[in-house]
């Protein structure tokens, strides 16, 4: 693979916003479409009639919703330019799809939030850009659409601006994460061409905006840590003794001779080697799926994090956590589930549910459960102690799912506060 | 000894599901059809257990289709590597009057492949299946999960699918459920020729140009072979031609192409308009014919 960056991206907007319309112009503005599926769309919108190229089509995957003409679910789609690779996640809009934007935002860097030009900065908005808060995305960038359709006003177009600004002004973000353009994904202005029509607009493109961002800028950076997945034991002649810990870097870079401490048994040691398949490296930044080997004869087993001695996470039997849930069925004080917290599973009951959460940055409410969609303050008590770092410091060591111990399926999402 | 190890983002991701593969289940198996996104896989295993071994065999579903050249590269991969290769033949869930022979001119043993597939699930009682997919692929295959839940009968509810938050993968599942793993997910066509590029990869010679007898229909190139149907109009022609993916003689569809290395080969890819699955000729029966597949079981 060439080693271009990496930019993931949410995308988010309300029904009709033209969201679909808009990645099918980005895929169809670098050249990833390809001729048959160009085809496909130009076949397609012939048949509904329309005298454009339905690039939503592009995108809108299962049956159902092309039955319905809206998506329902989180897709992803992938385009390149010479310099990046661009992973979107596609989540729908409407009110009872939060936890599609929560899960589509979870693996993303940067959000576009497109707002209609004609219906300005709406209910949705408030939502889409209040995940993003809470997910801590670096970048947001707010496309304000169907510009075509209000015949370019720049007064338009500074209105929402402004009453968007209102909106980030409650937020933790500063202004500097927020960048708006005016766009018209229809007919392609400012999209990845520079718009003749809205001369008033001096900013990039949404394209070369999303090409200058810096993954540097995106990265978290805090302490190292190394959650352990798998033990691998060769047990062949050449490797008899080999006990290397298989995971992945998070949080900062990791190195041969690093004093460590293992994660619960507070054990300490010192990095002996970083391999990676065939070779040794002296340095594993982070985002490495690396193996280790330590000094000492220690024992480590999945689930156990190794840590730098000068930078111990917090350890708790109780913990408080932003919940979002992303489940039919409610999250009730006293319920039982399985906390999953990166590789590591533990029992948690529902202590206390302090409220819900105003999606639209007005406050919250007394809640006793949490139902599908909503977002709320949680205390858990787990049957043994986690090792974690609050979300605000690391996303990864400061997130877990919690999963239903009858169903199996994921029901929650948690940020540590 | 390099300094500082920088990943590739893909890569890591794909070792880190890799690995959460072998810690959250009990039987394993990788799908292996000899094709270049489950050679990738193989590399990608190697990468994440070494210096072990990869901790679950091959499975090869054969539909008795397959090119030659398929067969012996994989054949050689399994003995270099030192792997386990199971083999189960879709022509004896024929003999077993489990399915039936598809007839006429677009004969394809490429959907009955999923009855020997399942069938082989609960000989094995594998509880996992990993597989090449990547959501680029084709529309459906865009909201597929990583870890993606099947029923008893190997179904995909799409409507009911685990949300899959940052990196955490849920791999809990009740008896009789098996879970479809997809570890490069998120690479692009692109993205698997130029790490094989990189990696410096064997593949089975059909992905680079050679002289082949084919004909044409529906302005797509098929291989002349006694297991694909052809008309007597159907005139056999000798053309210099490659495969950019390799299923069976039946649905998969040659490329004109003069490509007869990696570098010529990555090139083509990435000036390409005709995207990969333009050449699999079971994709174009209708608009939805991925999503219907997926929904009883297909891989």
């Amino acid at each position: 693979m060439e080693n271009r960056k990496l930019i993931k991206i949410a995308t988010a907007g309300s029904v009709d916003d033209g969201k679909s319309t808009l990645i099918g112009r980005l895929l169809y503005d670098t050249g990833s479409l390809t001729s048959d599926k160009l085809e496909a769309i130009e076949r397609n919108s012939k048949q509904r009639g329309y005298d454009y190229l339905d690039f939503s089509l592009a995108t809108d995957g299962l049956v159902a919703e092309r039955e319905q003409g809206i998506t329902i679910d989180v897709a992803h789609i992938y385009f390149n330019t010479d310099k990046t690779n661009f992973i979107v996640a596609d989540t729908p809009g409407h009110v009872e799809y939060t936890r599609n934007m929560v899960t589509g935002a979870s693996t993303s860097q940067v959000a576009i939030i497109l707002i209609d030009a004609r219906k300005g900065v709406i209910e949705q908005t408030y939502r889409h850009f209040f995940i993003s808060n809470l997910l801590r995305l670096s970048h947001v960038v707010v496309a304000v659409n169907k510009m075509d359709l209000v015949d370019y006003d720049e007064e338009v177009y500074l209105k929402i601006k402004s009453d968007f600004e209102e909106l980030v002004a409650k937020s933790d973000f500063t202004t500097d994460q927020i960048t708006f353009i005016p766009i018209s994904a229809l007919k392609g202005e400012n999209v990845s061409q520079k718009s003749d029509l809205m001369n008033w607009y001096i900013g990039n493109t949404l394209l070369d905006h999303l090409e200058v961002l810096e993954p540097a800028d995106l990265q978290e950076s805090s302490a190292a840590r190394f959650p352990v997945q798998f033990v691998i034991r060769p047990k062949t002649e050449a490797y008899h003794d080999f006990r290397g810990f298989a995971g992945k870097v998070y949080g900062g870079n990791l190195k041969k001779g690093d004093s460590i401490t293992v994660l619960p048994s507070l054990t300490t040691s010192k990095i002996k080697a970083i391999h990676f398949f065939e070779k040794e490296v002296e340095e594993a930044a982070i985002g490495s799926s690396i193996t280790i080997t330590l000094e000492d004869e220690v024992n480590v087993s999945r689930g156990d994090t190794i840590v730098k001695n000068s930078d111990l996470p917090k350890s708790e039997k109780s913990i408080s956590a932003t919940i979002c849930q992303v489940n039919a069925k409610p999250l009730k004080v006293g319920d039982k589930y399985t906390l999953q917290h990166g590789v590591n599973r533990v029992l948690a009951k529902v202590e206390s549910i302090q409220g819900r959460i105003h999606t639209d940055f007005s406050g919250e409410e007394a809640s006793d459960q949490l139902k599908l969609n909503d977002i709320g303050q949680v205390t858990f008590k787990l049957s043994k102690a986690i090792h974690f770092d609050s979300y605000k410091q690391n996303k990864s060591t400061g997130s877990f799912i919690l999963i239903d111990e009858g169903s199996y399926d994921t029901v929650s999402v948690g940020f540590i506060n | 000894m390099s300094n500082l190890f920088i990943p590739n983002p893909k890569e890591a991701e794909s070792i880190h599901i890799l690995r959460e593969v072998a810690a959250q289940f009990e039987k394993p198996v990788l799908l292996f059809s000899g094709g270049k996104d489950s050679i990738t896989l193989v590399r990608l295993a190697q990468k994440a257990f070494y210096p072990a071994r990869i901790p679950f065999p091959l499975l090869h579903i054969d539909t008795g289709h397959n090119f030659p050249e398929t067969i012996a590269f994989r054949d050689q991969l399994v003995e270099e590597l030192g792997l386990e290769l199971i083999v189960r033949n879709v022509q004896d869930s024929i003999d077993q009057g489990k399915v039936t022979e598809e007839r006429g001119r677009y004969a394809s043993r490429n959907t009955l492949q999923t009855t020997t597939l399942l069938d082989t699930i609960e000989e094995f009682k594998f509880d996992a299946c990993i597989g090449g997919a990547r959501r680029d692929e084709e529309k459906a295959r865009a909201k597929e999960r990583v870890f993606s839940v099947r029923d008893d009968f190997g179904q995909w509810d799409e409507k009911n699918q685990r949300p899959e938050l940052f990196d955490m993968l849920n791999g809990k599942i009740h008896q009789g459920q098996n879970v479809r793993v997809f570890p490069i997910s998120n690479w692009t066509e692109l993205d698997v020729w130029e790490y094989i590029k990189n990696e410096n990869m064997k593949i089975p010679s059909i992905y680079f140009a050679h002289k082949r007898e084919v004909f044409f229909r529906d302005g797509m190139v098929w291989t002349a072979n006694q297991h694909v149907y052809r008309d007597n109009s159907e005139e056999v022609v000798e053309r210099m031609v490659r495969f950019r993916t390799v299923g069976d003689m039946t649905c998969t569809a040659a490329v004109l192409s003069d490509a007869d290395t990696l570098e010529a080969v990555v090139d083509e890819i990435r000036l390409s308009t005709i995207s990969e699955r333009g050449a699999r000729i079971d994709d174009k029966r209708s608009e939805a014919a991925m999503e219907k597949r997926k929904k009883v079981g297909y891989f």
